[in-house]
């Protein structure tokens, strides 16, 4: 039996998507930042994890439109002399992966939580949420703040920033799951009523195979909006935990470890250090948050409507 | 009788909590570092080392040495911090002033800006202020509390100088209780932290206001007040507002230990002397005993502020029970 599509929630909404001027263009902004982040070995100015290259004599020098600013520099170095265009490339990419890993280890764990809770019922379920409540009940930040600094004095600050990205990635996608799990759950509720599944369980097909591809096909659309809302989070809690010292170290700087190295120059005048890693991480939440609400828009063109009106 | 029910089903939890929390705490000191090396210093001779762990007990089976610290825990005796050589729960309590003070300025400020501007939203939904207001709120959501501190300190410290941009300022002593409430620098240093704080929060209280109130003032019962003539203040406040105050005491309850992050977060750009400012220097010196006093208060207050939640529903909505409340 060939997989059941319900064409009427339709995939039409990715054209829809398409053609929003706002959803294009912000896709073009992060799509053109993962590339230049990813390709910036082959021309970044500058290798920032490379400690060798780096020279004192460089240090803190403004950006090149400035008076004292050096054209080699254009966004100006840090206190190390390291050339902020390279570190915030390099940075940008470490807080783009460690989000978007974040918010895949959660998809994996919610999404078959969901599934199972709600294809399942009963007693499992129930476990299942219940447990799912729990972890929603504590906060994510503050967890990862306990759990990171537990392991940080456990291992000592050099090992600790050694694993500091499957750490985050952990933290971050662990802590997360539960929204995934109660979206895909309520979803397989509605989905599992429905004829084609009725029909596919009639034929004695394997539950698994009901699960995965008669009724995961249907639920995506939901999935990839929340999605998207969870990188934004995530990229949030891993530039928070790396500015408290509990996320990269600075050796191998993030966007949020960046503004921390900078953040002890900020009062002595050279605000560029801070600064601009600041606007380029507030960029990239924005768009992310955007693309998120365009994609709920296009997926629900009724939501556009009422959104206009008192609800 | 319910209200006893109450109370002791509520001891149990917390006790539960509680003991859950204690417990990983020693499961932590048990492997981080050595306290027996923490206490007597790298210089002692290996004998020495055996007879402090012999006499601490360190070297008993660990269900013997939990039980022994639940018990300590139960009085109150954490252990004493590595690095102030004192017990760890008084550090922790020592520095509870500024982070209380820190956190009672930024809900004093939420309350005065979310509300008010929640319910002008839902009385003007059409007009360009509440759509100024709504858009403002948005990009609040998009700024992590960290950079909301470095961009205020980088414009009112740096460029314009107005205000100080980190510490307490002075501050008066009341007893054990030390206040920066009663002193003009106090209250300056208090400004930007709070404000910081407060701007995290404001968004997400100003939006479940306004949509409570829109839901709220198309009720019947908001019509019939109206139809009577009351007064519209009256209308709003006393009729729409309060039938909109539980789901905000529900979202008070869950943003309980989000705002705690947010307050670590704030008292380092601020390095304002209060409890997460000395939880993250205990990290950093892996100071074990106060991570754990650190963690066991804050389970404590997690759990306290819980039941505050709960018996506020009581004094809002009269249908709520103490043995079964209504959500």
């Amino acid at each position: 039996m060939t997989p059941s599509v319900d064409s009427s929630a339709g995939r039409g909404w990715l054209a829809r998507l398409a053609r929003g001027r706002a959803a294009r263009g912000v896709l073009a902004v992060l799509g053109l930042l993962l590339l230049a982040s990813a390709l910036a070995p082959l021309y970044a100015p500058q290798d920032p994890y490379d400690l060798e290259s780096l020279d004192l004599l460089d240090a803190e020098l403004p950006p090149a439109w400035m008076e004292q600013g050096q054209s080699r520099f254009p966004l100006g170095t840090d206190a190390q002399g390291r050339d902020m265009f390279s570190a915030m490339l390099y940075g940008a990419g470490i807080s783009l992966v460690i989000g978007i890993c974040a918010v895949a280890l959660q998809l994996l764990i919610g999404v078959s939580a969901g599934l199972v809770a709600g294809y399942r019922g009963g007693r499992v379920d129930a476990a299942i949420m219940r447990v799912a409540d729990i972890q929603l009940s504590l906060s994510t930040l503050m967890v990862a703040i306990i759990v990171l600094g537990l392991m940080r004095s456990a291992f000592g600050s050099d090992r600790f920033g050694a694993l500091a990205i499957p750490m985050l990635v952990l933290v971050i996608g662990i802590a997360e799951w539960p929204h995934f799990a109660r979206a895909v759950r309520g979803s397989v509720l509605a989905e599992k009523q429905k004829d084609h599944v009725l029909a596919a369980r009639a034929l004695g097909l394997a539950p698994m195979r009901i699960v995965l591809r008669h009724i995961l096909p249907n639920v995506a659309s939901p999935i990839l909006v929340l999605a998207t809302v969870q990188v934004a989070n995530a990229v949030i809690a891993e530039a928070s935990l790396s500015f408290l010292g509990l996320g990269m170290p600075a050796t191998m700087p993030s966007l949020g470890a960046l503004i921390r190295a900078g953040f002890e120059l900020l009062l002595s005048g050279s605000w560029w250090i801070t600064l601009l890693p600041s606007l380029l991480l507030v960029a990239i939440i924005l768009c992310v948050n955007v693309l998120g609400d365009a994609m709920r828009d296009a997926l629900d063109p009724h939501s556009v409507l009422l959104s206009h009106y008192p609800r | 009788m319910a209200a006893l029910t109450f109370v002791i089903r509520r001891l149990l939890q917390a006790l539960l909590v509680m003991t859950a929390i204690a417990t990983v705490g020693f499961a932590v000191q048990q492997s981080i570092g050595d306290p027996a090396r923490e206490l007597i210093g790298e210089g002692a001779s290996l004998a020495e080392r055996a007879a402090l762990r012999q006499r601490l007990g360190l070297d008993d089976p660990w269900p013997e040495q939990l039980l022994r610290f639940l018990g300590r825990a139960a009085a109150g005796d954490l252990g004493a911090s590595y690095t102030f050589r004192q017990p760890a729960l008084g550090v922790i309590l020592s520095k509870f002033s500024a982070t209380f003070e820190l956190v009672l300025a930024a809900s004093l400020i939420v309350i005065a800006v979310s509300i008010p501007g929640g319910i002008y939203c839902a009385l003007r939904p059409g007009g360009w202020q509440a759509r100024t207001i709504m858009v403002a709120s948005v990009a609040g959501l998009s700024v992590p509390v960290f950079l909301t501190g470095i961009l205020a300190i980088a414009l009112f410290s740096v460029q314009l100088g107005w205000l100080p941009s980190y510490g307490r300022g002075d501050t008066v002593a009341l007893g054990a209780w030390t206040t920066g409430l009663l002193t003009s620098d106090g209250l300056l240093h208090l400004l930007l932290p709070s404000f910081t704080l407060a701007s995290i929060m404001v968004p997400l209280f100003l939006r479940l206001v306004r949509s409570q109130m829109l839901e709220a003032l198309s009720q019947d019962y908001v019509r019939t007040a109206r139809a009577k003539g009351l007064p519209p203040m009256r209308v709003w406040l006393s009729h729409a507002l309060r039938n909109a105050a539980i789901p905000l005491v529900t979202l008070g309850g869950l943003q309980v230990g989000t705002l705690l992050a947010y307050t670590i977060l704030t008292e380092t750009v601020f390095q304002w002397p209060g409890m997460g400012f000395l939880f993250l220097d205990a990290v950093a010196r892996s100071d074990t005993p106060l991570i754990i006093a650190y963690m066991v208060f804050v389970g404590a207050l997690f759990v306290l502020i819980n039941t505050l939640v709960d018996l506020a529903y009581l004094l809002i909505d009269p249908r709520v029970t103490l043995a079964g409340p209504v959500r």
